[in-house]
């Protein structure tokens, strides 16, 4: 709060500091690193922090100064002497900001090469990621495995990301984990990260990509080698029986459960569904209640979903919700 | 050269309203088109504004449910293209269009009747955009409003993903008052070029007028993209083209390069034209010339330049690759070497000088502050990784109404209060100009300074709503009380202009003391502006008049 008072005086400063202060408490914080690429582009923005701010305060000082020394006092008295110019002053603020300008160009053009074209180590995880209207798809092509929502992560290991996307224009952001990347459809892109902590990070799509874009949300887990190893070998059984009531609805047309007939694509993998803490993309906790709710009508959850609401009854609501729970 | 001796005639008076509304409405004279266009304006001011405040009031706090999310995205998307196509760009056109020919000794622009046909044309295209809240889903639907966003990324926009015809009307009426904008920029460049009164030489024009050139320039430069998008997109969605159809094999990356090589000069449209107004006001209040004016003229036509080849800043996330990003940083900085030696020139006009504080120089004295600050913010954004953190966040928002409210409509504010008694004839009310801005200047910061903090903690914009625990409730809602003190002094404002329109004390031709040829003939100017054509000698005609003993033209 005292980080507020001070902005109001000195926007600049103030600013980058109460930022600071707050970066502590924000889960999504760009200014609380946990990774290489973030990492550099942290450093990099303290570096023109510092730049940008040593401008304000010469420049700001200048405009007060001028403003208080030279505001009209008294009656009107002559007029000030009339200056046209000077070549020497006005060559000086074309130089002086030129260079500022090569060193600041020079800085970036590093962290870009640094972050844009990295070196590929040859175990580097590879996940490919498909943005939807409005979720996240994750496959892990060597793993075999398929999930969406819930990214997992090996801690200190890097991880490759491919960013597709199967409709609109969306993009990955966790601020911790390093810079945005947009999903764009027809136009592969791609990105990595080396979470340092194990943990959960959190983030958002970042590319108005529809109705719910607001509620397109990213969560990431890092795990220890160990856990990460043991979530991939559960990811890959197969699900679990009792699936009857599951496929005889049109719920197959758009889900996938691995070793039954869904084998849909348009919506969510369900072969892990309860292996996730958050349903309808970070929208909701994922508990029974709330799968109930989400079934009978996803529009009041997340308005604008793409999934209908499917017109189903009590008996059959109760008998798809002890379904998918069993959907470990 | 005076033409004190001219009597202002009273034509208005006894006519009845709808002969006077009908001259109006036929009216060939630049300044009348002049103020129609800034009143078109004002209106649409207010209606972006209203819109600005629901979308605030939604965001005050989280999960908040004071509108739906179709609605809260049909609200962002009005607010963009109404403010930057039916605000700012009006704005600009109406006081360029008011004040070039008198600026320049003219009796009025080259093409009066392209002007009148630009201007209806710009107008049609507000109110179609508005229609789309009737028709845009057809009555049967009970109609909407374009919800794609205002840079309507594709395919958002082909018909897979918007149904119905509000896709349509916002690119119908950016189709039509983009051909306003290019007829009212042609008009501009030849008034300029080929209607200068004798003795006004390139180098003798007011910097007003060297700036709205640039600008006129870049209107063509930039508008002409958008309207081929536009109708690449159109017949995307109706004669089955794939320009833009991603699932057909088209490219969504083609429609971001023609949106952002028009939407970036667009900036550089909107603020050059506040950068002029600037360069007005702060001489006469500073009782000094503009400090180096050949430096300023080749300061803003490298900014123009350059501004065109910086489009792709908006594209850091896209996936460029590191060259092009390397590229963009490099054209993105250079720029802020120009715009640098501007803010430069202007503090070094009011060092030395007896500045009087007036409601005009107010504003501009919050411009050059808050216009430090945005390009500095800009610095910040052009460093690529930064902008991967930054961008599309609520720090970018701040950034670009930092640049737009805080520079752009800042020194607007004070052409409203500089140029009112020439244009009315009558002073406007101090006081209340100075509370407006004042007003203004505590909710412009409260909205804005505080903006930027959700943004480094990651708060996306388009959201129409957010998560609890991120970090972001405090500064929403101080965001959010901001913008009603900005829109208490904006009803002040208006307040003041339609009180001192009837009852403002009498103006006379000169109430500032200035030196361009506007001030030299009656306020408001007669239709025909000049009784007989002046001759100038220097860059400041009215000075050179009243000081024989000193005139400018020895120095120059």
């Amino acid at each position: 709060m005292q980080g507020g008072a001070r902005i109001a005086l000195m926007p600049g400063c103030g600013l980058a500091m109460s930022a600071f202060a707050q970066s502590a408490s924000s889960p999504t914080s760009i200014f609380a690193p946990q990774s290489t690429p973030a990492q550099s582009i942290f450093d990099l923005s303290l570096f023109v922090l510092m730049v940008t701010g040593a401008i304000f305060i010469v420049v700001f000082s200048l405009l007060v100064y001028a403003v208080v020394k030279f505001r009209k006092r008294g009656a009107e008295g002559s007029e000030p002497a009339q200056v046209y110019g000077s070549s020497q002053v006005e060559l000086a603020w074309t130089v002086i900001p030129i260079l500022i300008v090569v060193v600041l160009f020079l800085a970036t053009a590093r962290v870009i090469a640094g972050i844009q074209n990295p070196v590929r180590p040859t175990n580097a995880l590879e996940v490919t990621v498909i943005g939807h209207q409005f979720w996240w798809e994750y496959r892990y092509p060597s793993l075999k495995v398929v999930t969406a929502n819930e990214l997992h992560l090996p801690v200190g290991e890097p991880a490759f990301l491919t960013l597709l996307s199967a409709d609109t224009d969306h993009s990955f952001w966790v601020p911790r984990l390093g810079g945005k990347t947009d999903l764009i459809p027809n136009h592969p892109n791609s990105m990595w990260m080396d979470p340092r902590e194990a943990g959960l990070y959190l983030g958002q799509c970042a590319q108005y990509c529809g109705t719910q874009h607001a509620k397109m949300l990213l969560r990431v887990y890092v795990q220890s080698r160990e856990d990460f190893d043991r979530w991939i070998r559960d990811q890959s059984q197969p699900a679990s029986g009792g699936q009857r009531i599951f496929e005889t609805l049109s719920c197959v047309n758009c889900h996938t459960v691995t070793g039954t007939s869904a084998k849909g694509r348009f919506g969510p993998d369900l072969t892990h569904l309860m292996s996730r803490e958050t349903i309808a993309s970070g929208a909701a906790p994922n508990t029974p209640g709330n799968l109930r709710r989400w079934m009978q009508d996803p529009g009041v959850i997340k308005p604008g979903s793409k999934m209908p609401a499917m017109g189903l009854s009590d008996p059959e609501l109760d008998a798809l919700t002890a379904y998918l729970e069993t959907l470990r | 050269m005076a033409t004190e001796s001219i009597a202002w005639p009273v034509p208005d008076a006894g006519k009845p309203l709808v002969e006077q509304l009908h001259e109006w409405v036929t009216t060939v004279d630049h300044k009348r088109l002049g103020i129609l266009y800034i009143v078109y304006a004002l209106l649409f001011l207010v209606i972006g504004g209203v819109e600005a405040t629901i979308m605030r009031i939604q965001l005050m706090r989280p999960q908040n449910d004071f509108v739906s999310p179709q609605v809260f995205n049909r609200m962002f998307t009005m607010h963009g293209t109404t403010m930057i196509f039916f605000v700012a760009m009006p704005l600009v056109f109406g006081f360029g269009n008011y004040l070039i020919p008198l600026m320049i000794g003219a009796r009025d622009m080259a093409f009066p009747r392209l002007n009148a046909f630009s201007f209806w044309m710009t107008a049609f295209g507000g109110f179609l955009l508005y229609f789309s809240f009737v028709g845009g889903d057809g009555l049967y639907g009970a109609g909407n409003a374009p919800d794609v966003g205002w840079f309507a990324y594709a395919p958002l926009t082909s018909q897979t993903f918007s149904r119905g015809h509000s896709t349509d009307f916002w690119i119908l009426s950016l189709l039509v008052s983009g051909f306003g904008s290019v007829g009212t920029a042609i008009n501009i460049i030849a008034t300029i070029l080929c209607m200068r009164c004798p003795g006004m030489t390139l180098g003798r024009m007011p910097l007003l007028a060297w700036l709205n050139l640039t600008m006129a320039g870049l209107v063509i430069l930039a508008v002409s993209p958008l309207t081929a998008a536009q109708a690449m997109l159109l017949i995307d969605r109706y004669l089955g083209a794939h320009f833009f159809d991603t699932q057909a094999g088209g490219s969504a990356v083609i429609w971001m390069h023609f949106f952002w090589i028009f939407g970036h000069p667009e900036v550089y449209v909107l603020v050059i034209p506040a950068f002029a107004f600037a360069s007005e006001i702060i001489p006469v209040f500073s009782r000094k010339p503009i400090f180096g004016y050949p430096v300023m003229v080749a300061a803003t036509l490298c900014i123009g330049f350059i501004g065109m080849s910086v489009w792709a800043h908006h594209m850091f996330t896209v996936g460029m690759g590191a060259g092009a990003n390397t590229f963009f940083v490099l054209s993105t900085m250079a720029i802020a070497v120009p715009t640098g030696i501007k803010i430069f020139n202007w503090l070094a006009t009011m060092w030395g000088g007896q500045i009087h504080f007036k409601a005009p120089m107010l504003f501009c004295a919050g411009f050059l502050f808050q216009f430090l600050i945005a390009g500095l913010t800009g610095v910040m954004l052009s460093v690529a990784p930064f902008n991967w953190q930054l961008g599309n966040s609520y720090f970018v928002v701040a950034h670009f109404h930092y640049v737009i409210v805080g520079g752009i409509l800042f020194t607007t504010f004070g052409a409203f209060y500089y140029w009112f008694p020439k244009m009315s004839g009558r002073m406007y009310n101090e006081a209340l100009g100075k509370l407006h801005f004042w007003l203004f200047f505590i909710g412009f910061h409260l909205t804005f300074d505080f903006m930027h903090i959700p943004g480094i903690l990651g708060m996306p914009r388009r959201i129409y709503t957010y998560e609890p625990g991120r970090g972001w409730e405090l500064w929403n809602v101080v965001v959010t009380i901001g913008a009603f003190f900005q829109a208490a002094a904006i009803l002040i404002f208006v307040a003041n202009l339609v009180w001192s329109y009837f009852k403002g004390t009498l103006a006379g031709s000169d109430p500032w003391d200035a030196w361009t040829l506007e001030w030299s003939t009656t306020s408001p100017p007669p239709s025909y502006n000049f009784a007989e054509l002046p001759e100038v000698k220097s860059r400041r005609p009215l000075w050179d008049l009243k000081h024989p003993e000193d005139p400018d033209w020895r120095y120059e």
